[in-house]
């Protein structure tokens, strides 16, 4: 691993973008930042891919189906459009789910297409809508159907909406409604998560008062569950005696979501991708949200100690403090064992919209140094923390979104907490809606880059020579063959949990074995680079060839 | 029980399609770009599109898949995709400087309708493309075909671009693989190197997605045909197309180019089918086929043999594409199985054509369907209804494999859970004696899973 430095990153950052075209160069340079001293200093993100560009990014439709409605266990998704989309998004995510029962509604395995045919872009597919959401009731009875627009479907001009409604009216006891992410829309899967999330405050959230009942009832928002994160987290919050009444949207059911108004505070895990929903929890419900971490054992103390201390109840804050020793002995043999192997490592990790900054946590807790981070559609925020926000412009791409215009609920609004008390929470540490982003946390002369382009990455791994480089799938092998381990932190190389404590051990483990594997030291044959042969059997060989 | 809410019960569907059995043809034009050295694909759309396929390809190789995107926003899908694939030939000659770009279509630019022919000559004419590079297109709108016709589209345009017609025709052979694994593709070179017949095969990934671990990685490894090969397929004196669906498009459009005949053959999946290949490129060539293959082709009948007791009459159902499936039922019957039913996605009347010629004597009762709602959902509810012994089939079959506790042969695309299909051929007879393997294997540990300790034996 290299040294680094603003000035040797800055030269660095020159030889990368020295290849570009110069339109791309403009573009790029302002989302390649070295950090530095500067505390005014930005980034740009949250916009167009260069065309031609390899990049890590996907589509609305990814960010929408996939990502937030992909782990929610009981609704039927129809993919309206070609096979295509509704292929790729079939369980490929890892999103784990537990019904309650055994024989409860589980619809995970399951893909559901309409698979547009020809005729149908040419004269318009609503009729065959129509009939799939119709068979998909028929045959499975689900309490809920969504349905989800791919490209065509928004350019022939199909109104999911209004199919939605006419058999949700029709059907009586299954909800319907449809989500228009195509995949043109937006810049990346951020737009597909905008899209998703307020078609669910729309349409199902407040619908329920049958939520879980309990003293201390909390939201988690923008959890996944990858690998089996959100049994970890569910697992310790029981222990503490708090009540998770939902969590967006791992392990999830859509009941949860119908009655997540009933919890009294957000706690929000991914805040790229759901912000916007504890925004509006807060303003039509009165529930405030804090920014919490699960990921890293110090990270999951603090994220712990931040809920007790917002419930301002004695109890529960001894009950969460026995939790944490209990946990905290755990970690720290392990980490005892460990950390010797991994001190002084190096990793980059670039991701997301928010693993690229949580997991610097855990990377901190081995000793490991971060060279370089960046989110693949994360937004200013998320790199500058939310101080950003009023000086962040719509563009066109992002104009289009839209944006729900929420007010106090007349009947449900009741603000948790009074501005009074929130105020005093504050005194004490406790910081509201507020999230600081990766920027605080990243070293001078380290590289904050968003949504990096695969040239980028193999010039970073080459200079810089990382012993851990974490992103996605479609990276992963590259980077092996450049004899450098990849860990994905999208999929978790189908490994996990990571979060809480036991996910913290489980990655201490992970890393340990993934950078100090033997298989690095067999790269490259032994003979190569040895030079002239002088064997016996040379000169004959050479004879033979010669003829 | 994963597929829980499967009804025994089938209930025709007229719009929904559950689990499906194929994918979008954009993956297999993707694929056979692979196949051409110092290629880099493209997608003319909505960057999803292009994520999600290379996610899959890497998934089933667990190798680089580099391909570039148009990235297409909403204004482009308003103005058209003109401006957006001129910018990005543009990066891509800059920075990856591959020597050919392969566009492919998805459906949001078919939608609009975007004439890439068209966008491709204003490219050249304005002078935006380097000296000497190629560019390949092929329109791949996903509302019609599957992966399949895809990767056929791919092949013809290559054809398209490169073959360079002669009148003087010359010793050599055109092969075109059929949508089959880089091992398969190599081993395809071997049995033809066996008979000394020269040849060029197009699209060969070996070398491409089966790369070694060197500390470096290559964007555009050493494997592909080469440019220079591609063009001599005009002065090969026939074509032999592997795979009525995967191959013909190509074998026709080099006839249209270069007036070379062709012929159409069954994937040399199994020993009759690879039998029959052999024999035709003997006919065709003058070559004998040589005492070595004819060896190969004992040791693997030879095993059959041995175990014939453990593969009669076991039922099998399978999912996967049409020339794959018609050469491997042909060989599950020959080895005494019984295939009792059969889906694939991929449309196409010639499917239950040819199928019933394969199937029906032999096995009267046995279901197949191909096409539009011919999927895994479908084909899960007639196993409910005729259990079968055996499930061959792409990865997504492990979940009915596990919820009827069916032994389970992967083999299709994608594989995704499992590794072998990258390195070891099921082409040839070489590639028979590896699926005979797998199946035994399947069936023989379940038979000790499952025998009573009474009859538990040693030797099998
Ligand atoms: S839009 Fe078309 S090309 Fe793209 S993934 Fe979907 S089906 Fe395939
Ligand atoms: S970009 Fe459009 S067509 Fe492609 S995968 Fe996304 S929704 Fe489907």
């Amino acid at each position: 691993m290299a040294d680094i430095d603003i000035k040797k990153s800055e030269n660095l950052k020159e030889q990368v973008m020295d290849k570009y075209p110069s339109k791309v160069l403009k573009k790029r340079s302002k989302q390649v930042v070295v950090k530095n001293t500067d505390p005014e200093q930005r980034i740009q993100a949250n916009v167009r891919t260069v065309p031609g560009i390899i990049t890590q990014r996907g589509c609305c439709y990814a960010g929408c189906k996939g990502v937030v409605l992909g782990p929610t266990r009981d609704i039927i998704n129809i993919t309206h459009g070609p096979i295509g989309c509704g292929f790729y998004s079939w369980l490929t995510r890892r999103n784990q789910t537990k019904p309650e029962t055994p024989d409860g509604a589980n619809y995970m395995q399951y893909c559901f297409s309409t698979d547009m045919q020809d005729q149908n872009i040419v004269f318009g597919g609503e009729k065959l809508l129509r009939e799939a959401i119709q068979e998909a009731y028929d045959i499975f009875h689900p309490s809920a159907i969504a349905i989800f627009s791919t490209c065509p479907v928004g350019l022939i001009g199909d109104d999911i909406h209004a199919i939605a409604k006419e058999m949700k009216e029709k059907f009586g006891d299954c909800n319907v409604f449809g989500f228009s992410c195509e995949g043109y829309k937006g810049v990346s899967q951020s737009a597909g998560h905008h899209i998703a999330n307020n078609q669910i405050f729309k349409h199902v959230v407040g619908t329920s008062e049958n939520g879980r009942k309990g003293k201390f009832k909390i939201n988690l928002l923008g959890e996944y569950n990858i690998g089996g994160d959100a049994f970890v987290i569910e697992n310790l919050l029981e222990r503490c005696g708090i009540t998770l009444v939902s969590t967006f949207s791992g392990n999830s059911s859509i009941e949860h979501f119908a009655a997540c108004h009933t919890a009294d505070l957000n706690c929000i895990m991914c805040h790229r991708s759901i912000n916007y929903v504890a925004e509006m929890l807060d303003t039509k419900y009165g529930i405030p949200w804090i920014k919490i971490n699960f990921i890293g054992a110090k990270a999951s103390a603090k994220s712990l100690r931040k809920i007790a201390a917002y419930f301002e109840d004695e109890e529960l804050t001894k009950r969460v403090e026995e939790v944490i020793a209990e946990e905290m002995v755990g970690v720290d043999s392990v980490l005892e064992e460990i950390r010797p192997k991994t001190e002084g490592k190096s990793a980059m990790l670039f991701v997301g919209g928010s693993r690229a900054h949580h997991y610097q946590e855990l990377f901190k807790e081995l000793g490991m140094k971060i060279l370089a981070a960046g989110y693949e559609f994360g937004h200013r925020d998320d790199y500058e923390g939310r101080r950003a926000l009023s000086t962040i412009k719509l563009d066109a791409d992002t104009r289009n979104i839209e944006e729900l215009k929420v007010e106090p609920d007349p009947e449900q609004y009741n603000p948790r907490k009074t501005e009074e008390e929130k105020a005093a929470l504050k005194e004490k540490g406790l910081e509201f809606s507020e999230y600081e982003g990766m920027w605080p946390d990243m070293p001078e002369g380290t590289f904050i880059i968003d949504d990096i382009s695969q040239h980028e990455t193999e010039k970073l791994i080459k200079e810089l020579k990382p012993d851990l480089f974490c992103a996605g799938i479609k990276e992963k092998y590259a980077i092996q063959k450049m004899g450098v381990p990849m860990k994905q932190l999208h999929s978790y190389d189908y490994g996990g949990p990571f979060a809480g404590f036991a996910g913290a051990i489980n990655w201490y483990r992970e890393i340990d074995r993934t950078v100090n594997s033997k298989v690095w030291q067999l790269v490259g044959a032994p003979w190569e680079g040895t030079g002239k042969l002088h064997g016996s059997f040379i000169k004959k060989v050479l004879v033979e060839e010669e003829k | 029980m994963l597929l829980r809410h499967t009804p025994a019960e089938v209930a025709e569907r007229k719009a929904l399609t559950i689990n499906p059995a194929k994918t979008c043809q954009p993956i297999g034009a993707m694929y056979a770009s692979f196949g051409i050295h110092g290629c880099l694909p493209h997608s003319h759309g909505s960057q999803g599109c292009c994520a999600y396929h290379r996610s899959t390809l890497t998934r089933h190789y667990k190798e680089p898949v580099m391909a570039s995107t148009s990235s297409f926003t909403e204004g482009a899908s308003v103005f058209g995709g003109q401006s957006n694939l001129i910018a990005a030939l543009n990066t891509i000659f800059t920075v990856y400087n591959p020597d050919v770009v392969a566009v492919h279509t998805t459906c949001l630019s078919e939608t609009i309708g975007d004439d890439v022919t068209q966008i491709k000559k204003k490219a050249f004419d304005d002078g935006k493309i380097p000296e000497g590079k190629r560019i390949v297109n092929v329109s791949t709108p996903s509302y019609v075909g599957s992966h399949v016709t895809g990767f056929a589209g791919m092949c013809a345009a290559i054809a398209k671009e490169f073959c360079v017609p002669t009148e003087e025709k010359t010793d050599q052979i055109n092969l075109i693989p059929g949508w089959v694994e880089p091992a398969d593709m190599r081993e395809l070179k071997r049995l033809m190197k066996e008979m000394n017949v020269p040849m060029v095969m197009y699209p060969d990934t070996s070398g491409v997605l089966d790369t070694p671990m060197t500390g470096e990685h290559d964007m555009f490894p050493k494997g592909g045909t080469t440019i220079e090969q591609l063009e001599t397929t005009g002065s090969s004196f026939h074509t032999f197309a592997l795979g009525k669906f995967g191959s013909e498009d190509a074998a026709r459009e080099i006839q249209r180019i270069a007036k070379t005949p062709f012929d159409v053959m069954d994937l040399p999946i199994g020993i009759r089918a690879t039998d029959r290949f052999l024999m035709k490129v003997s006919e065709i060539t003058g070559m004998p086929v040589p005492d070595s293959i004819t060896d190969e082709r004992g040791r693997a009948v030879d095993l059959i043999a041995d175990m014939q007791q453990y593969f009669s009459g076991k039922k099998v159902a399978l999912f996967g594409d049409p020339d794959q499936l018609f050469a491997l039922t042909e060989f599950l019957l020959d080895i005494d199985m019984k295939p009792v039913h059969i889906v694939s996605g991929t449309p196409g009347k010639y499917f239950s054509q040819k199928m019933s010629e394969i199937i029906d004597d032999e096995v009267p009762t046995a279901n197949y369907r191909n096409g539009s709602r011919a999927d895994t959902f479908l084909l899960h509810q007639w196993i409910k209804n005729e259990p079968v012994d055996l499930l061959i089939g792409n990865s997504y079959g492990k979940y009915i494999a596990r919820d009827e506790d069916i032994p389970f042969v992967r083999m299709g695309f994608p594989i995704v859970d499992r590794i072998g299909h990258q390195y070891f051929p099921t082409v040839g007879y070489s590639g028979a004696i590896r699926i005979a393997e797998n199946i035994l294997n399947a069936l023989m540990d379940r038979q000790d899973r499952d025998a009573p300790e009474e009859r538990f034996e040693l030797v099998m």
